[in-house]
């Protein structure tokens, strides 16, 4: 065992793991935080997605101890300090960019980390971002268009509507 | 996936060391090497993780060549190549999701050397020189068959040194599901000749496609490589495409990424 130490969404964190402790088992085991959802276990669904540092990672593949000293935010740090939604959060309410659930935090975070780069993204380049984000209730439509309206554009344009 | 100890070294010499130990093995950005561990295809005793060394990082020009470090992710390349060496940063744009390129790294993807690999190609395909704690490689020399290169075991990929073409231009075609190429070609054109690199087709891992390069030599255009077929013979076959299907594909990724620069 060892000692790992991470700021998690603005606050110190810590815990004694093992070599294998993946960040997303730290996370939800360890620190309780369990909105970063293990869907795949194999880094292919995206349902794990957290950001390190600023930068979207599958928690499911990268190590506890390899986030040593990182800046760690999950789908928990998300909204606003009086407890309500924010932007990207109320738009997939409003929107219906969810079904079942099980997906959305991962495509939350990967939506923060898109919108933080590219403000306005075009239709093509929200569903080429999500690349690494499965969803298999809503069939993305109204996940895209979540994004598009948290990005205060105009929803009416997309395609296959 | 059985348990291992962590070592972070901060220094190349420090990691060559740890290395040493029993049963160690290097982690560069893990998206390859975790899942397999989680399949249990690998148990190593210790993993010796590369991405706190400072000095594998980062992308720079030195003289005309374009230096990357091998602990850079593929995100890295993507933004900092770009004005030095548009055709790879287009290839690391385009390796797996934002996510796996925000942890992958060139230097794990090179000593991986898996055959449909996106790195490989776009290495071999420049004629870049591979940099190790030992010695310098050029790519020729470098990619031994599929999963095998001439790294030794307690060699670490340092960083890469990649010749800049006048034009380059990878072609992929995607497989959507794991978003590995099915078959890609990496054509670069340099004044003093033309170097074809395919990916995701032979069951021997990324090659040069030398008799394409010959007739690009003679005249740069699709039409020179339309009339050339790849035997399927020793191509990879699988449900996702058959061996007749990966060498018909690797015609059709050289001409179009051809036309895209001719």
């Amino acid at each position: 065992m060892a000692q790992v130490k991470m700021t998690v969404n603005g606050k110190a964190a810590s815990g004694e793991v093992e070599g294998r402790t993946l960040l997303a088992h730290f996370l939800r085991d360890d620190l309780g935080l369990t909105g970063t959802h293990i869907g795949c276990d194999t880094s292919q669904c995206g349902a794990c997605v957290v950001h390190v540092n600023g930068e979207a990672v599958k928690a499911c593949s990268m190590l506890a101890l390899e986030a040593e000293g990182a800046e760690v935010s999950t789908i928990e740090g998300q909204a606003n300090a009086d407890g309500s939604l924010n932007v990207i959060q109320q738009a997939f309410q409003d929107h219906h960019g969810l079904q079942c659930g099980f997906c959305t935090p991962g495509m939350v975070m990967s939506t923060a980390a898109l919108l933080k780069d590219n403000p306005k993204p075009s239709e093509a380049e929200i569903r080429h971002y999500l690349d690494g984000n499965i969803c298999r209730c809503t069939g993305y439509h109204n996940i895209v268009k979540a994004i598009m309206a948290a990005s205060g554009q105009d929803t009416g344009q997309i395609a296959a509507e | 996936m059985y348990n291992f100890e962590v070592e972070r070294p901060t220094s190349v010499s420090n990691a060559v060391a740890a290395l040493g130990r029993d049963e160690a093995q290097p982690l560069s950005g893990g998206q390859t090497l975790i899942p397999t561990l989680k399949a249990r295809l690998a148990a190593p005793s210790v993993l010796v993780s590369l991405t706190g060394i400072e000095d594998m990082k980062g992308v720079r020009m030195e003289g005309d060549k374009l230096c990357i470090g091998g602990a850079t992710t593929h995100a890295t390349v993507m933004r900092e190549a770009e004005a030095h060496y548009p055709g790879l940063a287009s290839l690391a744009a385009r390796i797996g999701d934002p996510a796996v390129r925000n942890r992958g790294t060139i230097g794990g993807s090179l000593a991986n050397n898996d055959p449909s690999a996106c790195y490989p190609a776009g290495a071999l395909g420049s004629g870049a020189t591979i940099v190790t704690n030992n010695r310098e490689i050029a790519a020729d020399d470098y990619f031994m068959g599929m999963f095998e290169t001439a790294l030794e075991e307690d060699e670490i990929v340092t960083e890469v040194k990649f010749p800049v073409p006048d034009a380059a231009r990878y072609e992929k075609f995607i497989q959507p599901a794991s978003r590995f190429p099915l078959v890609a070609a990496f054509v670069a054109r340099f004044s003093d000749g033309v170097r074809v690199a395919i990916t995701g087709a032979s069951e021997n891992g990324v090659f040069r496609w030398t008799e394409a390069e010959e007739a690009l030599n003679g005249n740069f255009g699709a039409d020179a490589v339309k009339g050339l077929s790849v035997s399927a013979d020793g191509m990879i076959g699988d449900l996702h495409g058959s061996s007749a299907y990966r060498a018909h594909l690797v015609g059709v990724m050289t001409q179009r990424a051809v036309a895209s620069i001719a």
